[in-house]
This record gives C-alpha cells, structure tokens and sequence, in this order.
C-alpha cells in the first residue's frame, strides 16, 4: 500500500484512539490510586462525564479576559493532537514530508506549554500568575534535559527521526538496554514527569494550594475553556507515556502496513500505555512533591544523566 | 555603470537628498519628508542587496590619490544579503518613524542623522576593502550616535547611554582597525582579496581576536556587550529597532567576513573560541533578559543571547569544517545566518512594538502595563508574532533557525559513523545544551513580555487609558510581523539563497523541498512548516466546530465577580508582575545573577504585629559591568586625579614641559 496514505491511516487511528484513551487512562489512574489508598474512588469513566458535564456549561469569564481564555485551550488540544499524530504510537511509517522529527515534536509540545501559561495569566488573579511562572520555570529548565535526551536517543539511529529510532530499537534489542540507552530514558523520564505536572514535581491531586502548578493556571477557566484543557493535558500525558512505552517495548508497533497488524498496534499501544499508567500511579503512591525550589536539582540530575548518555555514547561506543 | 553601481550611486544620493530635506524643512513635514526619503533609501538597498544576493555583479569604484588598493563597493553575494537584511528593517523602521517621531526625536540633528545611519550601515556590507569598510563603519556609527543622543536634554539617562556608547564604538573600531592593519601589513594590500594571509601564521590568530573583540564589541558580545542594555533602551524606540535588527547584524557581518572571507580555514582553538563565546553571551543574554521588568531592556539583553546563538553556530561550523565534517559545517553556517536573518524580522518588530506601547501609555516597564491586547489589538498581534519568533515556536523564523542549528549539532559529533574527535563530542552536547536552556528561557521571557504587557488588567491608569498608535506605525509592525511568519513558513528558498552565499557547494547543503520546506540533504533532516500547519489545521477542525455549535448553545457569561474568594473583586494590583513571574528563576540563578533586594516593611503605629505596607525593590546588576569594568574605570579615574596635578594650570610648568619635550627630540636626533 501507499506510504501516505498509510501514514494517514495510522496518523488517523492514532488520534481517535487516543482521544479515547486519554480519559481512559487518567480514569484508571485515579482509580488505581484510590483503590491503594482504601478509597472508593470514582470509576475508570469519571474523567468521561467530566468533560461531557463541562461541554454542556455556560463558561464564565471574568470581566478583562481576551480572546487568550478561549485561543488558549484550542492552541494546547492542536499541540497534544499532534503530538498523537507525529508521535510513532501505533505504527512508525511517517509522513513524507513532515518526518517525525523529535526537535519538531518539542517544539509542537511547547505551543501548548506557551497555551497554557497565557492562560494562567490571562484571568488577572494571582493565583493564574503564580502558575504559569512556575510552570514556564520548571518548563525552561527542563528544555536542557529533553533536548540532551533526543540528542541521546538519536545516536545510534544516526537521525532524530523518532519513528526510525523507535525502529532501530525494534530491530536491534541490544540498543534497549546499552547503558546509554538507559540513561537517556530515565533522563527523558524525569523532563516528562515534569512536562506533564505529576509527582514529584507538581500534585495532579491538589487543588487550592500554594504549591500547585497545573491547577492555578487553569482555575480561572470553566465549561467548555476548562474542558479542552483537561483534555489536552490529558491527550499529552498519553502521547508521552505511549512515546516511553514504544521506546523501552518497541514491539507491536506498525512497521509494515496491514489490518492485521494496525489491529495488533492499536491494541499493544493501549495497553502498554494503561500498564505504564497503573505503574505510573503505584509508583506516585510512594512519592511525596518536593518543594519548588528543589526542583531545579532534580531537573539538574536529569540534566547530568542525559549528558552522560550523550558523551558516553561517543567516548565508550 | 552596472545595475548594482546604480543602486549604491542612488542610495548616496538619496541620502544627501534627506539630509537637506532635515535642513530645510519646515518642522512639520520634517518627519514626512525624511520618512519618505529613508524608506527611499532602504527600497534602494533592498533592490541593490537583492540583486547582489541573487548574483549580479558589479559596483561603485570611489577615485582616490592615495597610494593603496582602490575604494571598490561592490557586495557580493553575503555583502547582499546583509544589505538586504539591514535595509528591511530599514523600510520598517522608517515607515514608523514617519508617525512616530515627535520633539526631540523629531528634530533637525535626528532627521539628519537618520539617513547618515541607514546609509552608513548598507555600505558596509557593500565594502570590498579595508579602507572603505572603516570609512562606512565610522558613517554607521555617527548617525547611530547622534540619533541616540536625539533626548539627552531631557533625561541624564541617555546623556550617560551616548558616553558608554560612544566608547565602547570607538573600542570596537580601535580592534578593527588594528586586525585590519595587522592584515595589511602582512599581506601588502588594502583591499579584502589581496588581505588574505596563511590562517594558521601568528599575524593570521593575532589578526582574529582583535577582530573577534572588535566585531564582537557590535554584535553585542559578552563581555563586550555593557553598552547594550544602557543604550538599546535609552535610544528612540525606532532607533532601538535599527539598532538592534541591523547594525548589530552589521558586526555579525564582520564576524563572517573574517571566519568565511578573509581568514577562512583557521585552527580549531578559533571555533572553540567563537562557541566559548558565543555560548556565554546567549546563556548570559536570556538570563539577564528573563529577569528583566522594563520591557526595553528585556529585549536589548535577548539581542546579546541571539547573537550568542549566531556565533555559537558560526564556531561550530568552523570547528566542524576543521574536522571535515562539512555537510553538518554547511548547515550549522546556514543556520547561524538564518538566526541572523530571522532575528532581524522578529526583534525589530519587537523593538517596533515597544515603541508602540512607549507611545500609547508612557510606560516600558512591565510592572506598570497590562490588558493592553483589548486596547492595541494590532500592536498586540504583531508583538504576539514576534515573540513567538523570538521564543523559536514552530512556523515562525526562529523556529527554523534553530531546528537546523540543532541538527547540524546532534550531526556534527560524529563523520560516517565514527567519532569526530574528543573537542567536538563534548562541544556537541555542550552547544546543544545551551541552546536548549536559552530557547526554555527565551520561552518564559517572551511568555512574560506578552502576557504581563497585553493580557489580563490595566495595573496603571496609563495603561487602562491606551489607545491604538497611528496607521503607519501598525502597517510596519503588520510587515514585520509578516516577514517573520514568511520566513517561518517558506524556510526553504531563503535557507537555499542563504546557503549560496557561503558555502562553496550550495545544493549538498540546503535544498528547498515542497512547498518552501528546507531540506538539508548532507544529513537527512526535512522540515515542511505548511505542511505542519495543513496538519494543525486538519486536527483543529473538529475542535473549533464543537466550540462553535457549543458556543452558541452555551454562550460565555461575564461576571463582575467570577472568582471573588469572599466576595472581594480582585484588583489589578493583586495580579502577578514581571518581577513576581521571574522570581523563582531568580532564586534558581541566585549565584549568576546576584540580585540585591531591599525589603521595607512599615507596621502600624499602634501594634508591631500588623503591617501597614510593604514595599519591596529588587534591582539585577550586570555582573561585566560592576566586576570587570568597574575596577577598570576606577583605576582611570584615579590616574585621571594623578595626572591632573601633572597639568595644574601653571603656564611656567606647561613651558618647562615644551622645553623638556625639544630637548629630548633634539637629544633623539642626534644621535
């Protein structure tokens, strides 16, 4: 078959059925964490009726709010849409002309961080200013790491070209588990920890603290407003969870279009990213947030983790 | 005469032209007529630079009865392209000035320095020799300081701007001068083909880092960059934007003229020392920048981090070309050039919107501005552009600059699948990391200058009182705006002429690939922004339909009191500044930044428990300025007390001095 026209299809089923996971997962999230925690919890679905009790809102604006409260949620859904578009999460066959390239991939991500951060200073309180500093803090520091990241990750594949290193992995184990390899996706890791506000670095549980970050940003918005941005976040965490699960289990994922094997992508993709989402959940059980101004030594050593991987895949290779 | 003869010939007498116009005209057609004249120039130059870049050849030849090569304008096609970049932002900016200027801005001296400047800054590039090049470098940089100086009456802040300015120019020049006489006296010529010495023999590295401190000096360089954040706000905002978007891209000009032109080839400690650099003065820039509250000067320090980026690519394609790595060389040259291309779009339009915003409410500092994109909405989406540019988001210019710069670095550490060498496979990472923090910071800094100045609530009376600027000055902030989204979305046929102009084999470097997507066939990377933006597009479509129907069954409510916590209305004055967004980066950079706070709390009179007001100020330093040249200008200053009990007044002393002085040269002749 056509390689465009199955890079579409995939591009295609890879958002759809992301779009459904996405709720999905933080459902399970959640319900993982409450049932650990000896509480009831809401259900897998309850993220689902969320959205569909904000979409049927009057959304309330504060008098001095611009176009940015209702722009902003569109910008971060587009950014966190294509990132499931050109990440490799069912299958690795890309676009001709708009190769998965993973600096691109960054950089469509940080459209959303930007997204975000004016809308958090959009509403005119201080709570919103206060969250999107920290938020484009945290999202500056972490830059250094991301980037060393993809740096690392695209020295054995000689391109930064995402679908083709999740390939190279595929068809050469070893790579997986060479120390450089390691060391770059405990890095990556950490700077997606980050970019997504989990622990330790931001409570995705709190809500009206002085700590938070996500939170603050998107206090001043309601109904539809806050409904995409949920949505978007949540659509990010599931691209970048899909991303480390097809980069530490490549297998399953598309190489060679057919039905058969788009079903067996799809179905490998949700549940690599549900299981690294039960994971994610177990393991945050057991992490407390660290203070703000701690984070910089964390994103630090992550910093120095990935520049290990880089000078060591050159010094020792 | 050739074409490009022509060009140069007309632009001279352009300029001569709008410097009688200032003369004569009445006061108020001043700034008409000189606009008018200006944007003459700059259309002239831009034709001339376009066809030099595209490569027509040709040029100016000035008699002169000196014994020495003779003063040829001819630009090739680099010397085109410069011009080409310094006179768009020309046109720019003298659209602007036209409404913009008023009182001292708009008197007889600016209106004639003006096209002295613009003038000055397009012959450069235009130079084909030494002399020629100074003569054009001296024109730039009157007119520059006679336009800074244009409202030294009226605040001593730009008085003392002009003296900085001032000498750190003539350091600059006295380095230039001295490289090219260096050069000259090993060579034997003046002009730039009968310059060329072996790279590698000791007047060649002598020559180099004079004309490193001297190029680097213009492009805003650390250490050599104090004068920007004093003089780059201080300036009339248009000159700012001149400055910034083209003379400093006139140093970086230099900077290639030496690395590509005139000494190419040199040893590796000289790229080494271009990334040193280069890195420092973008981490330095964008740190400074990040904490900045006035707006101007948040945009004068993100111009040292741009440069930074320039020469850190310029360095790292020098370092790789000595590796003969040349198709990771080629692309990180074209990327540096870019960069300089897409900076002179994005922050002279920035600059252009910092006038706008001085114009409409008085204020630059961000702490006082505010909700500004209700009542400037095109100044708003000009400088919402701009920014964007400048924090290198996709499908703007600086996007692009950067992807390819990031490319040719991650490509560059290794040749064929074999490791380069140690420098390069620590420099690589090192680069790749400092680019990746400066874009980080970059990003927060320009999420701040947008958000603080154009979104939520006036936090001044002057700014909830703004009105729109004039239509001249909003049509040069839309074309800039424009360019930046042009070259963002057409990368591919730029980055291709681009590539002609410095790399010997254009087409192995760049080509341009589908609808203006830039394809860098050496290494194997593509980028197709419109194809990206069809993506977006078709990926938006399902969500802005639902917001419309929804939308209309579901309209948005405004409420006077949407969050009141306790039913208070939150005041504007309880929102986050500027200095509040950078406090924590503050705090993280402590150590670099060494800021000094002064907090003053005031209590009640009748309990010490409770707080009346609190008033907090916190200033950030220029670590260069109060430790390096600080002692140095301390130490004149007390040679300066010695020396003046040498010269006390005494005319018996003076003459004692003279007879002393005959002596000596009479002692000196005979012997």
């Amino acid at each position: 078959m056509n390689a465009t026209l199955s890079a579409i299809i995939i591009a295609f089923v890879q958002v759809v059925l992301f779009v459904f996971l996405a709720p999905l997962l933080m459902g399970v999230i959640r319900q993982v964490r409450a049932t650990i925690e000896g509480r009831a919890g809401a259900g897998i679905w309850q993220p689902w009726r969320d959205v569909r009790k904000l979409l049927a809102k009057n959304p309330v604006r504060a008098e001095g709010s611009s176009w940015m409260l209702t722009a902003g949620p569109v910008a971060l859904m587009v950014s966190s849409l294509l990132l499931c578009v050109l990440l490799p999460l069912v299958g690795t066959i890309p676009f001709p002309s708009i190769p998965s390239d993973l600096f691109v991939i960054v950089s469509v991500m940080l459209i959303g961080v930007v997204a975000l951060a004016l809308v958090g200073l959009d509403g005119g309180t201080a709570f919103g200013g206060m969250g999107s500093s920290r938020h484009m803090t945290v999202a500056a520091l972490v830059e250094p790491t991301l980037l060393l990241a993809v740096y690392a990750l695209s020295i054995p594949a000689q391109t930064s070209t995402i679908s083709a290193i999740v390939e190279t992995r595929l068809f050469s184990p070893a790579v997986i588990i060479s120390p450089v390899s390691v060391l770059a996706l405990v890095a990556l890791s950490i700077a997606i920890m980050a970019e997504t506000a989990r622990l330790p670095i931001d409570n995705p549980g709190t809500h009206l603290e002085l700590t938070m970050l996500h939170e603050a940003m998107t206090l001043e918005a309601s109904g539809r407003d806050l409904a995409w941005l949920e949505v978007g976040s949540w659509l990010k965490l599931a691209a970048l969870l899909g991303l480390v699960s097809n980069l530490v289990v490549p297998w399953g994922v598309v190489t060679e279009f057919s039905a058969l094997a788009l079903a067996v992508g799809v179905v490998s993709i949700a549940v690599k990213v549900l299981v690294l989402g039960v994971l994610l959940s177990v393991g945050e059980i057991f992490l407390a947030k660290v203070r703000l101004f701690q984070v910089p030594e964390l994103l630090a050593g992550s910093f120095a983790l990935a520049f290990l991987a880089v000078t060591a895949s050159y010094l020792v290779a | 005469m050739t074409g490009i003869g022509a060009g140069l010939l007309l632009q001279l007498g352009l300029g001569a032209l709008a410097v009688v116009s200032a003369l004569m005209a009445a006061p108020s057609l001043r700034s008409r007529a000189g606009g008018i004249l200006c944007t003459l120039i700059a259309v002239t130059g831009f034709v001339t630079g376009l066809a030099a870049l595209l490569g027509a050849t040709g040029g100016l030849l000035i008699p002169i009865a000196l014994p020495m090569d003779p003063l040829l304008l001819a630009p090739d096609r680099l010397g085109g392209l410069f011009m080409l970049v310094v006179s768009g932002v020309g046109i720019l900016v003298s659209l602007y000035s036209m409404s913009s200027t008023r009182g001292p801005d708009a008197s007889r001296t600016a209106w004639v320095a003006m096209p002295v400047f613009l003038v000055g800054m397009q012959l450069v590039p235009a130079a084909t020799d030494s002399v020629s090049f100074l003569l054009a470098w001296e024109i730039m940089t009157l007119g520059s300081t006679v336009l800074l100086l244009a409202d030294h009456a009226s605040r001593a802040s730009v008085a003392s701007a002009g003296i900085w300015y001032s000498a750190m120019s003539q350091l600059s020049f006295f380095f230039i001068l001295a490289g090219f006489a260096v050069l000259a006296a090993a060579s034997g010529g003046t002009s730039f083909a009968n310059l060329q010495i072996e790279s590698g023999s000791w007047p060649a590295n002598v020559a180099f880092v004079l004309f490193l401190l001297g190029f680097g000096g213009k492009a805003e360089l650390v250490p050599l960059h104090v004068w920007v954040p004093r003089v780059l706000p201080e300036a009339p905002s248009h000159v700012s934007a001149a400055m910034s978007g083209a003379m400093v891209k006139v140093g970086v000009y230099g900077g290639l003229l030496v690395c590509v032109r005139l000494l190419p080839d040199g040893p590796a400690w000289w790229g080494i020392a271009i990334m040193l650099i280069g890195g420092a003065s973008a981490l330095y820039g964008i740190l400074q920048a990040s904490v900045s509250s006035d707006l101007k000067v948040l945009l004068a320090y993100s111009t040292t981090e741009n440069m930074g980026l320039v020469f850190l690519g310029l360095g790292a394609s020098m370092l790789l070309r000595g590796y003969d790595a040349t198709a990771a060389a080629d692309a990180a040259l074209v990327a540096a050039l870019l960069l300089a291309v897409s900076h002179a779009a994005f922050k002279s339009t920035l600059f252009l919107g910092a006038g706008a915003i001085i114009h409409a409410t008085g204020e630059r500092n961000l702490d006082r501005l505010g909700g500004l994109g209700a009542r400037m909405p095109v100044t708003a989406a000009a400088f919402g552009v701009a920014s964007l540019g400048a924090a290198a988001i996709p499908i703007t210019s600086g996007f692009v600059a950067e992807w390819m710069l990031l490319q040719s670095l991650i490509h560059g550490g290794r040749l064929d699948g074999a490791v380069v060498s140690v420098a390069a496979s620590v420099a690589m990472p090192l680069a790749v990391a400092v680019i990746a923090l400066t874009a980080g910071l970059a990003l927060l800094t320009f999420v701040k200058a947008y958000g603080i100045a154009f979104l939520a609530r006036p936090r001044s009376t002057a700014a909830a009182d703004a009105h729109e600027v004039p239509p001249l000055m909003q049509l040069a902030l839309a074309l800039g705006a424009l360019s930046v989204l042009a070259l963002g979305l057409l990368p591919g046929p730029v980055a291709a002429l681009v590539a002609h102009t410095v790399s010997p084999n254009p087409t192995a470097a760049v080509q341009s690939v589908g609808l203006g997507g830039v394809s860098l066939p050496g290494i194997g990377a593509v980028l197709d922004p419109i194809m990206l933006v069809v993506l977006s597009a078709l990926v938006a479509i399902p969500v802005i339909v639902s917001i419309i129907v929804s939308a209309r069954r579901h309209p948005h409510r405004t409420v006077d009191l949407p969050w009141g916590g306790g039913g208070s209305r939150a005041r504007p004055r309880m929102q986050y500044t500027a200095t509040s967004y950078a406090e924590p980066l503050v705090r993280v950079f402590d150590d670099v930044l060494r800021p000094s706070r002064d907090v003053q709390v005031t209590h009640v009179a009748e309990s010490r428990y409770l707080v009346e007001r609190v008033q907090v100020e916190q200033r950030v330093s220029d670590v260069f300025e109060t430790r390096l040249y600080r002692p140095v200008l301390n130490l004149f200053q007390r040679y300066g007390i010695v020396v003046r009990q040498v010269a006390n007044g005494s005319i018996h002393r003076y003459l004692s001095y003279s007879f002393v002085a005959l002596l000596i040269v009479l002692i000196v002749v005979s012997l």
